[in-house]
């Protein structure tokens, strides 16, 4: 809502100077976003007067004036195509400056004397309007400043309210509230009922009475639309940003700006028959003053005649039965409309006006008659009329009832933590029209107006006593509360352990949006099904990620892109999958590493990471929570298929490591190998407490074995059959060599592994350990054909 | 015995000039040793009149213990000096880097994040987490904006069908909560939340913390003391701190909060807008089974980026999503 401070102060006028002003509002909930002079700070501007015009000897396009200040006159040459005899128009006097600083002085304009300028809106920062000339009203008085004349020491206010506050879309909303915060009398408009001449009644039908609760209209004769908007009418609305379009118009955004109610004026020769107020058929059509032609669903409410649809309610008027010069009866409209049923209808045909924005949000469901009232004393001043009687169609089963709400003092004291003395209470709320009708024992009942709908219950009452007693004057005290114990389980894992462990493994976190591009996630995850979103802000951020890994990869492209060679990422957050039909949100690790393995180093050797870095990072990961983590082969679509593993726990499958296949490494184009992961975090950071159990003070026996073994058979095999043959003694084994290469067969490889046996209660003796160690090696010959390397 | 002496000032010169381990060890053996110059003195001892034994015994003693403590002196000498050299071979260049392990570092979010998450939790409020795709009753019906609520325009929600969305803020926490447990609560909700909106001040995702207490009494002016000294505690400095009436469904009074961040060229306030708050709304504890006569509460709720913005000088909001390692890298 932006308006004129100048108008407000005609309402309500407190001692306060602008900057308080603003800040009183803003801190009683009406925030002011923005503070603008109404117009450039130009100086020497008058109003001149334009006595003589005649054709510049050298320029086509310009004209030699003759530019009376009301003293004297004097030449002025001018560019604009509206300069005439008698306009008067802001002259810019030798001497003064215009509002970008430009100092106006005697000049010589292709061989012709100007001493002066006439000015348009724009070069006075009035609007943005740099056409022509601005023109000033016939009775504008030459010579005036033009500064006192326009009165244009005055700012606009735009305050951006809430969608509660509708009722401060106007003037008078804005002032009551301002009345209360200054403890200053506010009187609200009661116009006039302007007493009917002619005998002509519209018709009028409301076929929708739930969505037009009421209707008011009148008919007022032989106006004259060639007359002007006055210009203080002219300037509220310009300040309050809207455009001068015609008197008649003109009133009724007036009117709507000072009261709130949106109006509309059709030309009565053009409605055929009556008002009929009804939903729209299908297929039918409707073209607006905008020009565009809507078609209409049965969901649409319009204001029609007895053949077609004149305007679509509460929206916007249309083409064919505006006001125009031709008019001379015009048909007032003022009509209350359900917030409800308008809900979202503009902006379904991709529309918002200035009536919209107030319906939707509600208005005073008692104000249409007064409107009216109020538009026609305007109009008849302006463009002068025959005004006939006031009709009236109202649904008072379907308008809003009125009502009232109990407030209890204690309440009021328990919600906003101090109490406030009862003449307080009673002062703001008679300030905020808020009527006392019954004391209670323990407070008062109160009738809430029809222009504040949105208060329905006492904690509504309580925030305007809150408001307009100032928050800041409220008292800042601690909370009260019990002392609950609330652990949680010690097995589950906070998710800070995994974050801070993968910090010390040198990841960076990263954190990538939930919603991904579709083809790049089709190639990454081909057999998720993807949530779409409905209404996406672009196409690359269209579905819902069902992995964390696009997001990873093109965070490492955005990298590698900016010179960053060795990168290591990780992210926690949720996937979204859909599963027979069900929404599936599941927390997610993921981590990304590629480049060298370490920084660049004076003592390491170079050497890029590979599968066992990102498998050792897991480990170590698993190890520090307690979790075995089981690998084995298996295919992705995303991952090299030598190079990936499905990770499992406890049976449980968690997710995926591997190596980026290279195709979309390539596809990406990705600087060199990627190997990543993904796993269920859940059930990682799910551990257990826990529990001791007694070491052997034997001492621990350590055997080595080298094999020649197949080179298809997996570490896993060969550390399964060797720990099932190696007895309940054994406490360790491990694989330290593994080799390919010269001295072996082809199609062999070399294992080193050393296992190591400590009895719970006795020292093992060299027999038994040899004994333990035959049998391991026995099985590893017998079941994966090993040989045992001497 | 005349050539005791001799003997001895011999064996104490060559051990004084021994110039190794080594040497000394062969001086020891030559004169210590089972047939040690000194030690055959001794055995000679024999071939004396028995009074002049123990005479000439204690000379040969006091020679040999003269001898073995300059063995002594000298061996740990050498020794030092042998620790020494050893010592200074193995020096290295301390100002070399180490072997090449660095560390990585959390995003600014999750810094921001925890910390946040430090102080309430340090007043006994627990972290709630829940759903990112929600459904219209969490969002918006049971937090009092029913359909076609105006307020509805303030959130950008994207949506996957009419009732399904991804959530436009944590409160949705706060009611699953509300409605699974049992009063008093004390809890905030961290979490990314999502709006349809993309410009330079607006990232379609971003991070919110929301908080709620509910307690037999707990007024607007609990809220106040409760939001100062977070803010305060959050930003380690005494900032002046002003709540300006609002509007959100969902509480009542509701405010915005502002703190005072620096001061224009003319000496005026600048004002920030950083938090939203209030009491909790009547219907809201309706909706969630809590009975709002005998309990209340209030909630609050902040962008997590804008306050990381703030507390760390960042400029560009978007950064933070654009995971640029050099930004990255500067919050550890």
């Amino acid at each position: 809502m932006k308006f004129s401070e100048q108008w407000l102060r005609t309402w309500v006028n407190p001692r306060m100077d602008s900057n308080e002003l603003v800040e009183a509002i803003t801190m009683a909930g009406l925030e002011v976003d923005d503070v603008d002079p109404v117009a450039g700070d130009f100086q020497g501007v008058i109003v001149g007067e334009v006595v003589w015009v005649g054709q510049h000897p050298g320029a086509d396009k310009l004209s030699l004036c003759r530019v009376s200040d009301g003293d004297i006159t004097q030449d002025v040459v001018c560019g604009a195509p509206n300069v005439r005899i008698g306009l008067k128009a802001p002259f810019a006097r030798v001497g003064g400056f215009l509002s970008d600083g430009q100092r106006i002085e005697r000049a010589q304009v292709r061989g012709a004397e100007s001493n002066g300028m006439l000015c348009s809106e724009a070069e006075l920062d009035l609007s943005e309007d740099g056409e022509g000339l601005m023109e000033l009203p016939e009775d504008a008085p030459t010579g005036a400043d033009l500064r006192e004349y326009l009165a244009l020491d005055d700012r606009s206010l735009d305050v951006d309210l809430t969608p509660n506050r509708s009722d401060c879309l106007s003037i008078r909303g804005i002032a009551r509230d301002l009345g209360a915060l200054a403890s200053q009398t506010f009187e609200d408009l009661e116009p006039e009922a302007v007493t009917p001449v002619h005998s002509e009644i519209p018709s009028i039908r409301v076929d929708a009475p739930q969505a037009c609760p009421r209707y008011v209209g009148r008919i007022i004769r032989q106006v004259d639309t060639s007359a002007q908007t006055p210009v203080w009418m002219r300037e509220r609305l310009r300040r309050s940003g809207i455009r001068s379009i015609d008197a008649v118009v003109d009133v009724t955004n007036y009117v709507m700006l000072e009261v709130g109610q949106p109006m509309h004026a059709f030309d009565r020769a053009r409605v055929r028959g009556g008002i009929v107020v009804r939903m729209a058929t299908p297929g039918e059509t409707l073209q607006l003053l905008d020009g565009q032609t809507l078609e209409l669903g049965t969901d649409n409410l319009v204001i029609a005649d007895h053949q077609r649809p004149l305007a679509l309610a509460g929206i916007m008027g249309g083409e064919e039965s505006g006001v125009n010069e031709q008019t001379q009866d015009i048909l007032l409209e003022s009509a209350f409309f359900d917030p409800v049923m308008l809900a979202g209808k503009a902006r379904g045909h991709g529309l918002h006006t200035d009536s919209s924005h107030r319906f939707e949000r509600g208005v005073d469901w008692e104000l249409q008659r007064a409107a009216t009232e109020r538009a026609t004393a305007l109009l008849l001043d302006i463009v002068g009329g025959e005004a006939g009687e006031v009709i009236e169609i109202a649904s008072t089963e379907h308008l809003p009832a009125s009502t009232s709400v109990h407030l209890r003092q204690a309440r009021v004291a328990e919600v906003l933590g101090m109490t406030i003395d009862r003449t307080t209470i009673e002062e703001i709320l008679s300030r905020l029209g808020l009527r006392i009708v019954h004391l209670h024992k323990d407070g008062w009942e109160v009738a809430v107006p029809s222009f504040r709908f949105d208060i329905t219950l006492e904690v509504d009452l309580i925030e305007e006593i809150g408001r307009i007693y100032g928050y800041n004057r409220l008292p800042v005290t601690e909370p009260e509360g019990r002392i609950t114990i609330a652990a949680g389980p010690e097995s589950v894992r906070p998710l800070s352990r995994v974050q801070d462990h993968l910090v010390a493994l040198d990841y960076q976190e990263a954190i990538t949006y939930s919603f991904v591009d579709p083809k790049l996630q089709q190639r990454i995850d081909p057999e998720a099904a993807p949530i779409e979103l409905a209404n996406p802000i672009s196409s690359d951020m269209a579905v819902m990620r069902t992995s964390l890994w696009p997001g990873l990869l093109q965070t490492l492209s955005h990298n590698e892109k900016r010179q960053q060679n060795r990168v290591r990422l990780f992210e926690t957050g949720l996937r979204f999958r859909r599963e027979a039909g069900d929404i599936e949100q599941e927390s997610m690790l993921a981590g990304l590493i590629t480049g060298p393995s370490t920084p660049e180093n004076w003592v390491n050797e170079s050497r890029n990471v590979d599968f066992y870095d990102a498998k050792g990072d897991l480990e170590s990961l698993a190890a520090m929570l307690g979790k075995t983590l089981v690998f084995e082969s298996a295919q992705h679509p995303a991952l090299h298929p030598g190079q990936s593993a499905r990770i499992s726990a406890d049976g449980q499958v968690l997710g995926w490591l591997g190596t980026l296949h290279p195709q979309l490494q390539k596809m990406l184009d990705l600087h060199g190998r990627v190997c990543l992961y993904e796993l269920s975090l859940e059930p990682v950071l799910n551990g257990y407490v826990p529990h001791f159990k007694a070491f052997s003070k034997f001492p621990e026996v350590r055997r080595d074995l080298a094999i020649l073994i197949g080179e298809e058979t997996g570490w896993a095999a060969v550390e399964t059959v060797a720990r099932k043959a190696a007895g309940d003694a054994l406490t360790g084994l491990r694989v330290f060599d593994v080799y390919q290469g010269e001295h072996i067969e082809k199609g062999q490889k070399s294992v080193a592994l050393s296992l190591y046996w400590q009895h719970p209660e006795r020292t093992l003796g060299d027999e038994e350990v040899q004994g333990l160690f035959d049998t391991v090696t026995q099985a590893l010959q017998n079941e994966l054909g090993a040989q045992l390397r001497s | 015995m005349e050539n005791l002496e001799a003997l001895r000032d011999e064996a104490l010169n060559a051990i004084s000039e021994a110039g190794d381990l080594k040497t000394l060890e062969q001086l020891r053996v030559d004169y210590l040793g089972k047939k040690g110059h000194l030690t055959q003195l001794l055995k000679g001892l024999g071939k004396l009149d028995p009074e002049e034994r123990p005479a000439a015994g204690q000379r040969i003693n006091e020679a040999k213990e003269r001898v073995q403590e300059a063995i002594g002196t000298r061996r740990e000498r050498l020794e030092a000096a042998a620790l020494d050299e050893q010592l200074a071979a193995e020096s290295v260049d301390v100002t070399l880097p180490g072997r090449g392990r660095e560390a990585g570092g959390l995003h600014a979010v999750t810094r921001t994040l925890r910390r946040i998450e430090e102080i309430f939790g340090g007043a006994g409020y627990r972290v709630e987490e829940g759903p990112e795709i929600e459904d219209d009753h969490h969002n918006f019906e049971a937090l009092n904006i029913p359909a076609h609520h105006p307020a509805r325009a303030m959130h950008d929600t994207f949506y996957f069908d009419p009732g399904t969305l991804l959530r436009t803020h944590t409160s949705p926490v706060q009611i699953r909560t509300m409605e699974n447990g049992e009063p008093p609560f004390r809890m905030i909700c961290p979490g990314r939340v999502y709006r349809c909106d993309s410009d330079l001040t607006h990232t379609p995702m971003f991070h919110q913390v929301e908080g709620l207490l509910v307690d037999r009494r707990a007024s607007f002016a609990d809220l106040k003391s409760t939001i100062e000294a977070f803010l305060r505690a959050f930003f380690e400095r005494d900032l002046a701190v002003r709540f300006r009436p609002s509007y959100f469904p969902f509480t009542e009074p509701s405010a915005e909060v502002d703190i005072e961040w620096g001061r224009e060229a003319d000496g005026s306030t600048k004002w920030l807008e950083v938090m939203g708050c209030g009491v909790v709304h009547p219907r809201v504890f309706e909706n969630c089974g809590v009975d709002p006569e005998a309990w209340s509460g209030f909630a609050f709720g902040l962008g997590v980026e804008r306050l990381a913005m703030l507390r760390y000088g960042v400029q560009d909001l978007r950064v933070f999503f654009e995971n640029d390692l050099r930004f990255l890298r500067q919050f550890r």
